[in-house]
């Protein structure tokens, strides 16, 4: 495997990883049962993915227990905390339809990438699905769910950008991409009657350097919860 | 060698006799994840097995049942491989299979390559009251079978995997082939749940006999 496709595996595979990880928080706090149950089959979906990428760079379970902080290439946003359900599924939107839309052009190449892409893209349909429905539901549904759905889309948005820079090894059209991503959340806002955020996605005052290893200050605290038990019993086994 | 192909046969037989640990009904050739058997030495075979989804818990559990089995029938070596392409659909999933799946009390998938999520119309909002007279208290209402449910929200179509959307007209599904009630047959039930007991199922509700069912969604 070449060095580009080592750090793009990193980089899809920390993405799954960490979201993997924050939406398995949501078990035994969910506000309904059966979000209980989809929030950790989307998890056990993205874990799935994280695995088989993470595998292709090294060993898993050193990449995932034993790297410190700097060595994540996460984006920033999937690390962000849950927060309240609205934030979670702001988070959901933001990524599932990036991820959807990333794997569609991934499986339809010829890279290393193409037969994980083929089969996730499938999967990660039913998580933009999830996202886009309980958007609507809740930016056109009561005041109170209006206002915080307005929230967590507003807040996040400043996480938005770091998406749709070029990774090494990855080969996908950014710019197609980020039209793309545009466009439905944009049409998925709107359907909600949500405001489409106005903050800076790029530039100098944007958040996100999650690729280049720099990390959010709550990354810390998840990857400590999540690392502990390996550290602390080197090899134990379920 | 003739020998082999032969031996081969009878080992993937073996093979796909052994049951699906979390639908123990089936079994792996009837849910289709069984890809190869082959022969590579005397005593000595690697068998690939595909992944229904990618982060499937099963799979390890698929692996060293085949072990067990091969190895009680004589073979030393045996080696299980997990391949993602091409990948695993619900199309894979045998007539017969599909037959167990609505004895055991789940919808079986519908056939189709095309289908992604199926969306369905949420409850009452505050600006779309359309579809939410029959609309549940729950996760919200899909007359499954009668298409018009069946479609996005946003742009009243139903979508594909790939975010475009179906013809104006076109239910993702065969018309003949609709999503019907496992215990009474009825094909009006509505989504409690995109998410079930599994990743591969999808919770509902029948909306004649009233009882929740697992519906093992497209994939």
């Amino acid at each position: 495997m070449t060095a580009a496709a080592h750090t793009a595996a990193l980089a899809l595979g920390d993405d799954a990883l960490v979201l993997s990880h924050r939406l398995g928080e949501w078990a035994g706090h969910a506000p309904v049962l059966e979000e209980e149950v989809a929030l950790a089959n989307i998890a056990l979906d993205l874990l799935g993915q994280a695995r088989v990428l993470l595998s292709m760079a090294g060993d898993e379970d050193e990449l995932a227990y034993l790297r410190e902080e700097r060595a994540f290439r996460n984006l920033q946003l999937v690390e962000q905390p849950n927060g309240d359900f609205a934030h979670t599924l702001a988070r959901q939107l933001y990524f599932s339809t990036y991820q959807h839309l990333l794997y569609g052009q991934l499986a339809t190449g010829d890279s290393v990438f193409a037969p994980l892409a083929g089969k996730a893209v499938h999967e990660t349909a039913y998580h933009r699905d999830h996202a886009e429905q309980w958007t609507r539901r809740l930016g056109d549904g009561t005041e109170e769910s209006h206002r915080r759905m307005q929230r967590a889309a507003t807040a996040l948005w400043q996480f938005t950008g770091e998406m749709f820079q070029p990774v090494e090894g990855v080969p996908a059209d950014w710019q197609q991409l980020e039209r793309s991503w545009q466009q439905s959340v944009t049409e998925v806002l709107t359907s909600a009657t949500l405001e489409v955020p106005e903050g800076p996605r790029t530039g100098a005052w944007k958040a996100g350097a999650g690729r280049q290893g720099l990390h959010t200050e709550s990354f810390g605290r998840m990857l400590a919860e999540m690392q502990h038990l390996h550290r602390s019993h080197p090899g134990a086994r379920w | 060698m003739v020998t082999d192909t032969r031996l081969e046969a009878e080992l993937r037989a073996l093979a796909g006799s052994v049951p699906d640990p979390e639908l123990p009904v089936l079994t792996l050739a009837d849910l289709g994840v069984l890809r190869e058997v082959h022969l590579t030495g005397p005593g000595s075979v690697e068998v690939e097995l595909t992944p229904t989804y990618t982060g499937c818990p099963a799979v390890e559990t698929m692996s060293a049942d085949i072990e067990r089995l091969l190895h009680a029938h004589g073979i030393r070596e045996v080696t299980v491989r997990s391949v993602l392409s091409p990948p695993w659909s619900t199309d894979d999933i045998s007539a017969e299979g599909r037959r167990k799946l609505r004895e055991f009390g789940i919808a079986p998938p519908r056939t189709t390559r095309a289908a992604g999520p199926v969306a369905v119309p949420l409850g009452p909002t505050r600006t779309g009251a359309a579809g939410a007279a029959h609309a549940g208290a729950g996760a919200g209402a899909n007359s499954a079978g009668t298409d018009p449910a069946r479609t996005d929200v946003g742009t009243g179509l139903p979508r594909s995997a790939d975010g475009s959307s179906f013809p104006a007209n076109g239910s993702p599904f065969p018309a003949d082939e609709s999503l019907r009630c496992p215990h009474c047959d009825s094909p009006r039930s509505e989504l409690l749940s995109r998410f079930s007991s599994t990743a591969c199922k999808a919770l509902r509700r029948c909306l004649d006999c009233r009882e929740p069912f697992d519906h093992f969604k497209e994939l």
